[in-house]
């Protein structure tokens, strides 16, 4: 370690704004980054499956609620979904006597709350068009083999919805890192948040967002070539994919 | 009924703010878009080039954080070139870069990247014997663009533009960070100074919704105008 400190020390004598001390700062960001965009990724993707199934069902009833929380949290900002879970989470009776108001004092759970939601609207949207997609023939071929109607989603729709989800669901996960930028307007110290708080201690506006948007750059093409990956392996079967 | 405690006029401006600020940073976008979509057909290498690092390194940023870029770094930039103006030329001005200039050039900066990629697939999806027929009439390429290319082009382009101006739309909301004083900013400050957050925040979020609905009946319209003659 001391020797990676002194490598480090030597790396960096030459300027003032790129010290070990901001570098940890930075670091801390991509971690509250990361966590904040893959967990509520994840929660997100298992809501918006159930979500979507009944967003495709023919029973209005069942369809037009999701239909609703998908047209709001898809129609408004997410930085007015983020503010009114933010100053919003202490008007819950009781919350601030109970247990999880540690919890709910930071700014980290009512960000990924506000992600996660947002999330889940957006790729309930993307599953439903995928789920609408499929060929009629597979699905008469399915009942004719005397499917009932939950093998037949467990069997041929979702597993060919996932599929062809695939590359729109790759833009919401670069559309999601993109908007965890704003959890540093909430006081959290994300990538852009570590960007800032370097700003506004050297008044040097290029070196700190320059720096983060390549970071940000860089896990834009991971994220890009990850899908791209994905794709090549798990649509490998279908006609017209461009080698 | 709604009690919003005297920030009502606040909230209208704040509107105000971000209608004029959506509307503005869309014709930026637009104008871009064009301008990025013609260079990326271009024959010319380098004009190709700078426009593919463009449209990639756009999309690959935040928007928070481009603008952030800007809106600090706006102002230095900008004093740098009166300066150097100031020393070479003699000519002496002051641009004073404020929040509302870093946000429409922010905003139609961002989506001037992705107009092009809209604008780019409608231009390769007209008919090449439409152009050749037009050539074959004896009109100059700029006629050829004005009369078959452009008009044609608009008619693929329009579902694309009006899903882009939805997503800008909602990206004005960002310069509230950066103290321009649109709906989303006076409904943040007098959620903290009344402790009413739900009263203040909704019915903003209620107006993004409504500003969709509105320009969606727009674009519809335009959407029939450009398929005249094409039917469903």
């Amino acid at each position: 370690m001391v020797d990676v400190n002194a490598w480090l020390n030597d790396l960096l004598a030459g300027n003032k704004i790129f010290t070990p001390a901001t570098m940890a700062h930075y670091w801390e960001g991509l971690v509250t980054t990361t966590q904040l965009v893959f967990v509520s990724l994840i929660i997100g993707l298992v809501l918006a499956v159930p979500l979507a199934i009944m967003r495709s069902s023919k029973r209005k009833w069942i369809s037009l609620p999701v239909y609703a929380y998908t047209y709001v949290f898809r129609g408004t900002p997410l930085l007015i979904q983020l503010y009114i879970i933010y100053y919003g989470v202490v008007f819950f009776d009781g919350i601030q006597e109970s247990f999880l108001w540690p919890i709910f004092r930071e700014a980290f759970y009512p960000a990924l709350i506000a992600f996660t939601l947002n999330t889940a609207a957006y790729t309930t949207e993307i599953f439903r068009g995928a789920i609408k997609a499929t060929s009629k023939g597979e699905i008469e071929a399915a009942r004719a083999y005397g499917m009932s109607e939950s093998l037949l989603m467990r069997r041929i729709v979702i597993p060919s919805a996932f599929r062809r989800a695939l590359p729109a669901y790759g833009n919401e996960v670069i559309f999601m890192l993109h908007a965890s930028a704003i959890a540093s307007v909430v006081t959290l110290m994300d990538l852009t948040g570590a960007a800032r708080y370097v700003y506004s201690r050297f008044y040097t506006p290029f070196e700190p967002f320059l720096f983060v948007a390549l970071i940000y750059l860089c896990l834009t093409f991971a994220i890009l070539f990850f899908f791209r990956f994905l794709e090549k392996r798990l649509l490998a079967h279908l006609p017209s994919q461009s080698a | 009924m709604l009690d919003l405690q005297g920030y009502g006029p606040r909230l209208i401006e704040g509107a105000g703010v971000t209608v004029q600020l959506a509307v503005l940073s869309l014709l930026l976008a637009v104008f871009l878009g064009l301008l990025t979509a013609i260079a990326k057909m271009s024959r010319h290498w380098f004009l190709h080039r700078i426009a593919t690092l463009y449209t990639t390194v756009i999309r690959g940023v935040p928007d928070l954080v481009l603008m952030l870029l800007l809106f600090y770094g706006g102002q230095i930039g900008v004093n740098a070139i009166s300066d150097m103006l100031y020393d070479h030329f003699d000519i002496d001005i002051y641009f004073s870069f404020d929040a509302f200039a870093a946000g429409v050039l922010t905003i139609g900066f961002i989506f001037g990247a992705y107009m092009g990629e809209t604008f780019r697939g409608a231009f390769m999806a007209v008919d090449n014997g439409q152009i050749e027929a037009g050539k074959a009439y004896g009109m100059s390429s700029v006629l050829v663009f004005r009369r078959i290319r452009f008009p044609q082009m608009m008619r693929h382009a329009l579902p694309g533009l009006s899903n882009n101006w939805m997503v800008l739309l909602k990206t004005t909301a960002l310069v509230s960070v950066i103290g321009l004083t649109d709906m989303v900013r006076v409904a943040a400050e007098a959620s903290r100074a009344t402790h009413e957050p739900f009263v203040f925040l909704v019915p903003v979020a209620v107006a993004y919704l409504l500003i969709a609905s509105v320009t969606e009946w727009i674009f519809a319209w335009l959407q029939k105008r450009y398929n005249v003659g094409y039917g469903e």
